[in-house]
């Protein structure tokens, strides 16, 4: 048994880490993310060419770094840590993790140059989080496809540069049968946008599909086929956001000993009564718990069932240290001029994304118990 | 003991009596916004003024200052109904807070300078007691009034810093606590309760932006105010018996009851209207269950406070026991706010600005999706004001429990 990462492994962690510390603090962080863009090309652009971070995950055969879903978790920590706006997610673990499937090296090729930024177009107002549930539709129209409907709360849909999207090519509403994936340039004609910033200091984008016309091309696979992938590389994505949260925790955990340990009441810092300590060894164990999921997780994939087992324990962890981080640090921690509101405010929305902590413990229920 | 937990006939004609004035006054422009944080001054004093003029604005006041002299029954009637209407109650500061303060402890002067101004909704006031240094420790707070006598006059020189102050901004009056004895010996024993104009030279007003994005709390400077005498509530370094008076007020009405049951109704219409995997979300189990869960944590909550107002009838003060309201008030509606935005899904990401001024163009997926993130991270904050919650724990395990 080994929890050791490799010595490739640990440089890429420890270069992020430095480059996080030096670029992006927390102002630098909520300049960025406060910036009319919302993200840095600049940032992104030295994650592409300085670090050489974006090619961590894919294999050398692609042009990477002979890495994988290992090196997607390790950044991913960091972007917890540091709050990190830019398409991490997006592009490299989902949009990489559909060029790897699909076997696209020129996908590949793009994000790791960082030319190519990646949004996942899949959820529906009507859908939840049911992947199946798609009412937009594509109909074959000399040779290529035209598409309908309306997705939402496309994450990281303003800074992306393609879109790929799961559209209906046959089958009913919620259907795995049928369910097809697209990867269309942002600005294909009939594609409409509305940016918008996210409570988390994220962007995203209703996107509406109005007859637009995509070559044969875009589509990835076959037709009516996407479903199993698509849940595939979700799973990958939800161990990327498990790895996100392992960073807020530890990262909200270290800011609320310290606030503790500095703030004085009744003549002696706060750290010292009881019941602070047992809430912050409460707020601990849940850090480290999520860390052995996320572990566990990583290297069960592509078990679905580890996968959500993962995420509804995280989810829950997520939210007991969030909010008891905030009540820690009193006044102080609903102000906005404070980094822990903002760690407790993704931690939040992050424990919805791609399904709640109900959600995934009724999916490990139905995995595994019937 | 004879209990009796139903309403009499008078009491169902009170309640429709409440309704239907409600129905018929409660502001139009008011219905349509989603909360306070939409309102100019005017518009959120506009109910209270309606109030006032009816004589309903204080309940809770002995009838001599302005109170209905409504039994408790009928009080629990008109929160009921004030929240199933969802109207903007007055705001706190005058009504619970620095009202009974003064009819308690004021001179005859001041009653009569002071509470016809908060029953009639004109004054706005603030609470200036939380110092960056002073919070669940209050009494260690070190703003200082020091005495001087100008033309024969008496007067306060108010030094230091506020923070917490909640709508400050649009204040006319402050109740501030202030140091007036630095050499008391116990830090309690040298506090004073000082009236404070808002508009005297040397007050500065600055914007603290809490999470929801929201301009609500302040932090309130004094340099050099100076405040004559006869605006100091009770004795000189007695304030904090005034202080803890007004603590034990703000905690009893701080359960929210009336206002969680409409929460709870509001989640489970959200959830019938949200599909979850093309169900209604209410029809899932582990969400009817957490739904199922706050009913009957509220219940337990609402008879608590049931048998706490009988006993204030009958003549028991809001005691230590109403830290217990506050602590399980404060948590269901956290639990609320908590669920309401997991029942709106994806639509709880999109930063919502508010229909005012710089507020968005449109609004991004169902109305009631608008306000559900910064409400819940708003919300953290009952748990922390007013006495934190583990503040609030220790108070019953030192004074209820006297462990």
């Amino acid at each position: 048994m080994n929890f050791d990462f490799t010595e490739t492994q640990t440089m890429v962690r420890d270069t992020l880490q430095r480059f996080l510390k030096d670029r992006y603090d927390f102002e630098s962080r909520q300049k960025i993310s406060r910036s009319e863009k919302g993200w840095s090309p600049e940032i992104w652009k030295a994650f592409a060419e300085e670090l050489g971070i974006l090619g961590a995950s894919f294999s050398e055969d692609q042009g990477g770094l002979g890495g994988g879903q290992i090196e997607n978790m390790i950044v991913m920590e960091e972007v917890g840590r540091s709050l990190v706006v830019e398409p991490y997610l997006s592009t490299v673990v989902i949009g990489g993790g559909f060029a790897r499937e699909y076997d696209r090296t020129d996908i590949v090729e793009g994000i790791i140059g960082g030319e190519m930024r990646i949004a996942f177009a899949w959820a529906e107002p009507k859908g939840r989080f049911d992947p199946d549930h798609v009412e937009v539709t594509a109909k074959e129209k000399d040779g290529g496809f035209v598409l309908n409907g309306h997705k939402a709360v496309v994450r990281d849909a303003p800074s992306a540069t393609h879109l790929v999207v799961t559209a209906r090519t046959g089958g009913g509403t919620t259907d795995a049968e049928g369910v097809s994936l697209f990867l269309i340039p942002a600005d294909s004609a009939g594609v409409q946008r509305r940016d918008y910033p996210l409570v988390d200091g994220g962007i995203a984008s209703e996107v509406y599909f109005e007859n637009a016309e995509v070559s044969h091309d875009a589509l990835l696979g076959e037709a009516g086929k996407a479903s199993a992938t698509v849940r595939k590389v979700m799973d990958e994505a939800v161990v990327g956001l498990c790895a996100e949260a392992v960073g807020l925790m530890q990262q909200m955990n270290e800011l609320t000993q310290s606030y503790t340990k500095e703030r004085k009441q009744f003549g002696v810092p706060i750290s010292k009564f009881q019941v602070l300590q047992h809430r912050m060894v409460d707020m601990f164990m849940e850090a480290e718990q999520a860390l052995s999921m996320t572990y566990m997780a990583v290297n069960k994939l592509p078990d679905t069932a580890s996968v959500a087992m993962a995420k509804a324990k995280i989810g829950k962890g997520i939210t007991f240290v969030g909010q008891n981080a905030v009540q820690l640090h009193g006044g102080n921690g609903i102000s906005d001029e404070y980094a822990i509101g903002h760690y407790f405010k993704r931690g939040t929305i992050l424990e919805g994304q791609f399904g709640t902590t109900d959600h995934y413990l009724r999916r490990y229920e139905r995995l595994t118990l019937g | 003991m004879k209990m009796d937990l139903s309403f009499t006939p008078e009491e169902e004609a009170f309640r429709e009596e409440v309704r239907s004035f409600i129905a018929d006054n409660y502001p139009a422009k008011l219905k349509e916004v989603g909360g306070r944080e939409d309102l100019g001054k005017d518009d959120m004093l506009a109910w209270h003024q309606i109030l006032g003029k009816k004589g309903w604005s204080v309940p809770s006041w002995p009838k001599e200052y302005g109170g209905t002299g409504w039994n408790p029954t009928q009080k629990y009637i008109w929160n009921e109904e004030s929240a199933r209407a969802e109207t903007i109650p007055p705001l706190p500061f005058g009504v619970s807070m620095v009202g009974p303060v003064i009819y308690t402890f004021g001179t005859p002067e001041q009653k009569e300078r002071f509470l016809p101004g908060i029953v009639a909704g004109t004054t706005w006031w603030c609470q200036g007691y939380s110092e960056p240094g002073a919070g669940s420790d209050l009494a260690s707070l070190k703003t200082k009034a020091e005495r001087v006598t100008e033309d024969g006059k008496d007067y306060y020189i108010v030094n230091g810093q506020k923070t917490w102050t909640t709508l400050a901004q649009h204040a006319d009056w402050g109740f501030f606590l202030v140091r007036t004895d630095p050499n008391a010996a116990k830090p309690q024993e040298g506090i004073s309760f000082l009236l404070i104009d808002m508009k005297t030279p040397g007050i500065t007003v600055r914007p603290i932006i809490t999470l929801g994005g929201e301009h609500e709390v302040n932090e309130v400077w004094l340099d050099n105010v100076k405040v004559p005498a006869e605006n100091r509530i009770y004795e000189e370094n007695k304030g904090w018996t005034c202080a803890k008076f007004l603590l034990a007020h703000e905690r009893s009405g701080i359960a929210g009851v009336a206002r969680s049951k409409v929460g709870i109704d509001r989640i489970k219409k959200i959830a019938s209207t949200e599909l979850d995997e093309d169900q209604p979300l209410i029809e899932n189990p582990f969400f009817k269950r957490k739904v199922a869960e706050l009913e009957v944590d509220l219940a337990a909550l609402e008879f608590t406070e049931l048998r706490t107002l009988a006993g204030e009838a009958a003549g028991k003060g809001p005691g230590p026991e109403s830290s217990l309201l506050k602590v399980k008030g404060t948590e269901i509606q956290q639990r609320i706010q908590e669920l309401v935005l997991e029942a709106v899904g994806h639509y709880g990401a999109p930063y919502f600005r508010g229909y005012g001024e710089g507020g968005n163009e449109y609004a991004i997926g169902p109305d009631y999706a608008q306000r559900a993130a910064p409400t819940y991270f708003n919300g953290r904050k009952t748990s922390i004001y007013g006495g934190s919650n583990e503040i609030q724990r220790g108070i019953i395990a030192k004074m209820v429990l006297g462990l």
